[in-house]
């Protein structure tokens, strides 16, 4: 029995592309905004779920990425309680906040939105991750200066370790404005996903699978 | 009144994203909340911010919210009300 854990999965959204386990699984071949890139992406998906449009786009960004990760294989044979979610970034919020503040700045027209405030603190988008697919284990968010895939990889791995989670949804999504690049993996206990029907593994979750991943993402 | 809840329905729709409604969608006398248009306590939050940006009414006591908030025709009609006021 293998007591590592293992990529199952990994989806990536940047320059209006989508890709899924290394293909290409949606392009947008003229430039687009974000906001009507993943609306797009989204609406392609046919997926049923009209909170979507009210998700802040970093939430937008997190959400369609676990949407296209999961599809193929999904988070069936796992528990709610021991599956997690643990991402990070390094804008956090500040995309959301800003927009925040326009509501805010001018004495005269000073109309806080309430739903953009709920949206001003970047580990609203797991929470939007973890409704979506009733995800009830761990769950952390992370502001670092640039992706550090090897504390991601050491603190994902020692969840594993700690038997808290028999499988985790991770990576980096990032956004500031249209400056947008995501990289969300699955992850689960290999000795538990080596009995699943259409078991795949992309390498074994650690720094340099991630590195190779991300390096990718960013070519 | 017509010309209101048409307004209305307009702005609703622009305030709360929701993108797959339409003014056609929406049946001024069906509930805002619940079985209706399934708004949710954000939602509600951000009527209540529609009411005062584009129509210069603060609710004073939130307790009157669930009457005017029932439709979009209670809303045209605390509107009509209270602009007259």
């Amino acid at each position: 029995m293998s007591e590592e854990n293992i990529i199952t999965g990994y989806c990536t959204i940047r320059h209006n592309q989508v890709i899924v386990n290394g293909n290409i699984t949606y392009f947008q071949e003229n430039f687009i905004n974000f906001a009507d890139f993943i609306k797009s992406a989204f609406k392609k998906e046919e997926i049923s779920y009209s909170k979507f449009f009210k998700m802040d786009a970093l939430s937008k960004l997190g959400f369609l990425s676990t949407e296209f990760l999961l599809r193929e294989k999904g988070l069936s044979g796992y528990s709610e309680e021991r599956t997690g979610v643990v991402l990070c970034n390094s804008s956090s919020s500040l995309d959301t906040d800003m927009g925040y503040f326009e509501t805010i700045r001018n004495r005269n027209e000073y109309y806080p939105s309430p739903s953009v405030f709920v949206y001003t603190l970047p580990n609203i988008m797991i929470g939007e991750i973890c409704i979506r697919n009733r995800i009830k284990g761990e769950n952390s968010f992370f502001v670092q200066e640039h992706f550090d895939t090897e504390f991601l990889s050491r603190y994902v791995n020692e969840l594993f370790e700690n038997n808290r989670i028999d499988a985790c949804i991770t990576g980096w999504a990032e956004l500031l404005k249209d400056r947008y690049e995501s990289l969300v993996l699955l992850v689960e206990r290999a000795d538990l996903a080596e009995k699943s029907e259409n078991f795949r593994s992309f390498g074994k979750f650690g720094k340099n699978t991630l590195d190779n991943l991300y390096k990718n993402l960013t070519q | 009144m017509e010309e209101l809840i048409n307004k209305l329905k307009k702005e609703v729709i622009e305030q709360l994203n929701l993108e797959d409604i339409t003014v056609d969608d929406i049946d001024a006398d069906s509930p805002l909340f619940g079985e209706g248009l399934g708004l949710d306590s954000i939602d509600a939050l951000e009527l209540i911010v529609l009411l005062e940006k584009n129509y210069g009414l603060k609710i004073e006591d939130p307790k009157d919210g669930k009457k005017i908030f029932h439709s979009i025709r209670t809303m045209a009609e605390y509107i009509t009300e209270h602009q007259k006021a």
